[in-house]
């Protein structure tokens, strides 16, 4: 029997002696969008300096902090010194940022980003006119509860989470009766962040009084939404906190059994997931009789096989148990009869996420944050054509506004619309900007809150391709069980294409409405009931888009191929042949020094000889796409 | 694989239902594909028709059924993806490589899959060979970055 207080005081001085080591300690940010951006690399860079320079130092793994933009990230400390984070860091910066900051007690400034020094905002004079790290753009306006951790401490190190406050909510929870512990989340008003929004506790208090022997709990993370990756990076950077939140919720339900079900392309997240549960097995905070409390669970993973109607409980459910992926009509609901027929339940990952923080904290804490009946924070990954993309987190009811331009510093090119809630949800034009994000709000506005993809476009996006892009996902993951779905997204499909291949006529317009409200009415499950959501929220706010491409084939976004061609402008064209060579089908002819010709009847749209003309810093931009007869315009890459 | 292999492969697998995606999660790690040998015997094993089997691995997409090439080329097009131009990317390796997606060529140097979101989306449009992220692609890059991989 292991004694909390005794495992956290460990836990605490273990933590503390890192932070005032006396060798330095260098952080670097290995999630799944750090090692994309080459983190592996300069990790293994700092790893030759130091031995070359027979230098000592703590090597710490973190997570994400969001700031998918800067990365890869490296922070260091040195003894009495404030943490330093440097951004974009390369292999080559490598050896100058480690001689100047470790060599020379400096940090290299033309690298650095911020400093985390707490006692002075505008920096002593070792971190100079850094700005400090939660004052940056796009960290001020967030507000982080659920990736409080993320990106600041080792997720493989059981120790850091425990030093920061972690397990005392599951460790309150398990001084409390189970009833008590659901009313505390009842009080806080904790809505699943998957995206309906249902009140979490309702559905505890239905599985709670369900009559069974076994009970099952199941936490959602199969993250299908492509452009989304909130609860990977929670995943990936502070595991523990949701699997703490896991223990909570299948206590108070009274479960035996747990299944994490997280989709197979998540390898670290996997990786990451199965050494925190060893780890809680080797503190007693999972298994038999967890910290004397007489309450028995563990907790196994499935791992997912790709299919985005697995998101729907009932086929998330059908997917454990070894068949194919399809949902089933409800009542009875699956916390009643679920798993194997038990009573189970299903929640998110950051629905999971936020328990340690209700639990510890309690409801009335929980409450100050959000808006009535929308408390709390939702983690958003912000992506598209926003200048600062990443992963954020703010409390419900934020403006629009304030999280495109505030936290993402606007778009490069003039705004045109930002799709909430992923392949499910809608897609909002600029007079919704000061619309709060709450469920109920986006409800009214035709889109849904979903997970939290949001996709950002700006005047070079097109929004009937855009909806084609979503109902072609949703047509090819549709399920095909009911044939609202199956049968109605390919009609979908199929009227959008011809749209945006220039054979659209006015009558699709109707056609695509008529046709997608019956699709949102009858179909039987979630995927269904949301999968015509991008269409009609663009037909109704970007109807003037839809009309240009069916009367007057015109693309004003220059997207859709069938409607655009490449142009060659002899007044900049210098004849520098670069884009003949490009040419994979000899589209561009001409001689040397003399403007190029393009024929179009061989061009075969693949923009070769647009971004090497491009980045040309003679010619430059002498080749354009056109659509119509409204003239040239360029697309941002 | 020989009926050993197969049978060490499955020995951690008590024979219910819900083993049959681990077991095909397993095959597929190590065969790289599903082959029809592998479906017979997993269908043995479970007790259930090859049908069954088929059926529940072509539902997901994880599940391919032809052998993989020797470079595994991934192009995204997750939605950042797809507005920064991933579906260029995929046309054009579909016309370099002469296949479609979910193929692989004859010489068995390169498979191609579409995926939906490899989770990089601040650094779109990306394309993964092997375990290698390519961030910011370009179209005139694509030949460069596939002719590393012999």
């Amino acid at each position: 029997m292991h004694s909390f207080t005794a495992t956290q005081e460990a836990a605490r001085q273990k933590w503390s002696a890192l932070q005032s080591s006396p060798i330095p300690t260098i952080y670097v940010g290995t999630a799944s969008c750090g090692r994309a951006a080459g983190a592996m690399k300069v990790l293994e860079a700092i790893g030759g300096h130091l031995a070359e320079q027979r230098l000592e130092a703590n090597l710490v793994h973190v997570g994400c902090i969001g700031l998918c933009y800067l990365e890869p990230l490296v922070d260091i400390i040195t003894p009495g010194r404030p943490r330093i984070t440097y951004s974009n860091v390369t292999p080559e910066k490598v050896e100058s940022i480690l001689a100047s900051h470790l060599g020379n007690d400096e940090p290299l400034m033309r690298c650095a980003l911020a400093h985390h020094d707490t006692d002075h905002a505008q920096g002593n004079g070792y971190t100079k006119k850094l700005p400090r790290f939660v004052d940056l753009p796009m960290l001020k306006p967030q507000v982080r509860v659920v990736l409080r951790n993320c990106g600041l401490i080792d997720p493989e190190d059981i120790d850091h989470y425990l030093a920061n406050d972690g397990y005392i909510g599951l460790m309150n929870a398990l001084g409390r009766s189970p009833e008590d512990v659901i009313a505390e989340v009842g009080e806080a008003g904790v809505r699943g962040r998957g995206g309906a929004g249902f009140p979490t506790a309702k559905k505890w208090e239905i599985c709670r009084a369900a009559q069974s022997e076994t009970k099952y709990f199941i936490c959602n993370a199969d993250e299908g939404d492509p452009g989304a990756f909130m609860n990977r990076s929670l995943l990936e950077g502070d595991p523990h906190a949701v699997l703490e939140g896991m223990v909570i919720a299948a206590y108070a339900i009274g479960a035996s059994q747990g299944y994490i079900y997280i989709r197979a392309e998540y390898p670290l997240a996997i990786a990451r997931l199965k050494i925190a549960l060893e780890q809680m097995r080797a503190y007693g905070l999972l298994g038999h009789d967890i910290q004397g409390s007489g309450f028995s669970f563990d907790i196994t993973i499935k791992e997912g096989a790709g299919a985005f109607v697995c998101g729907e409980e009932t086929a998330l459910i059908a997917s454990i148990e070894g068949q194919r992926g399809m949902p089933r009509s409800r009542p009875p609901f699956p916390a009643i009869a679920g798993l194997h027929g038990k009573p189970t339940i299903i929640n998110n990952v950051e629905t999971l996420g936020t328990m340690p923080h209700v639990l510890r904290h309690g409801a009335s804490w929980y409450r100050q944050l959000g808006t009535p009946g929308n408390y709390g924070t939702k983690t958003f990954s912000l992506v598209g054509k926003v200048r600062r993309a990443g992963l954020i987190e703010v409390p419900l009811g934020t403006p629009l506004r304030k999280i495109i331009f505030d936290i993402g510093g606007g778009t490069l090119k003039p705004f045109k619309a930002v799709q909430t809630g992923g392949p499910s949800g809608g897609c909002l034009s600029e007079e919704f900007l000061d619309t709060p994000m709450d469920y109920e709000s986006l409800g009214a506005a035709g889109s849904i809150m979903g997970s939290g993809g949001l996709i950002v476009m700006d005047q070079d996006t097109c929004v009937v391709d855009l909806a084609r892009y979503f109902l072609n996902f949703t047509q090819h993951e549709s399920c095909g069980k009911c044939s609202p779905c199956r049968v109605g997204t390919r009609h979908l499909v199929e009227i959008l294409e011809r749209i945006t291949n220039g054979q659209g006529e006015t009558e699709d317009l109707t056609k695509l409405h008529d046709l997608g409200e019956a699709i949102k009415r009858c179909s039987l499950c979630g995927l269904g009931q949301t999968a015509p959501n991008p269409v009609l929220t663009t037909l109704r706010y970007f109807r003037a888009e839809y009309l240009l491409h069916v009367t007057e084939k015109h693309c004003p976004a220059c997207v859709c191929r069938e409607l655009i061609e490449y142009r060659v402008v002899p007044g900049k064209c210098t004849g520098c042949q670069r884009c003949v060579a490009v040419c994979p089908t000899g589209a561009i002819t001409g001689p040397r020094a003399e403007p190029h010709n393009l024929d179009a009847s061989l061009c075969i749209k693949c923009r070769a000889c647009y971004e090497i003309c491009r980045f040309d810093a003679i010619a430059g931009d002498a080749i354009v796409i056109g659509s119509g007869r409204k003239g040239t315009h360029e697309p941002t890459a | 694989m020989t009926s050993q292999d197969y049978a060490g492969m499955f020995e951690p697998f008590t024979g219910t239902p819900g083993d049959l995606i681990p077991l095909l999660q397993c095959v597929q790690a190590a065969d790289g594909y599903i082959s029809e040998e592998a479906t017979a015997r997993v269908a043995r094993f479970l007790r259930v028709s090859e049908n069954v089997v088929f059926g529940v691995a072509s539902f997901y997409s994880q599940f391919r059924f032809q052998a993989p090439g020797r470079h595994s080329v991934k192009v995204c097009l997750g939605t950042a993806c797809h507005v920064r131009g991933g579906e260029i990317l995929s046309r054009m390796l579909e016309r370099d490589l002469g296949i479609s997606a979910g193929e692989t060529t004859p010489d068995r140097r390169y498979d191609l899959q579409r995926v939906a979101c490899l989770g990089c989306c601040a650094l779109a449009p990306v394309i993964q060979v092997d375990s290698d992220i390519y961030s910011q692609v370009t179209v005139i890059r694509l030949h460069e970055i596939l002719e590393a991989y012999a």
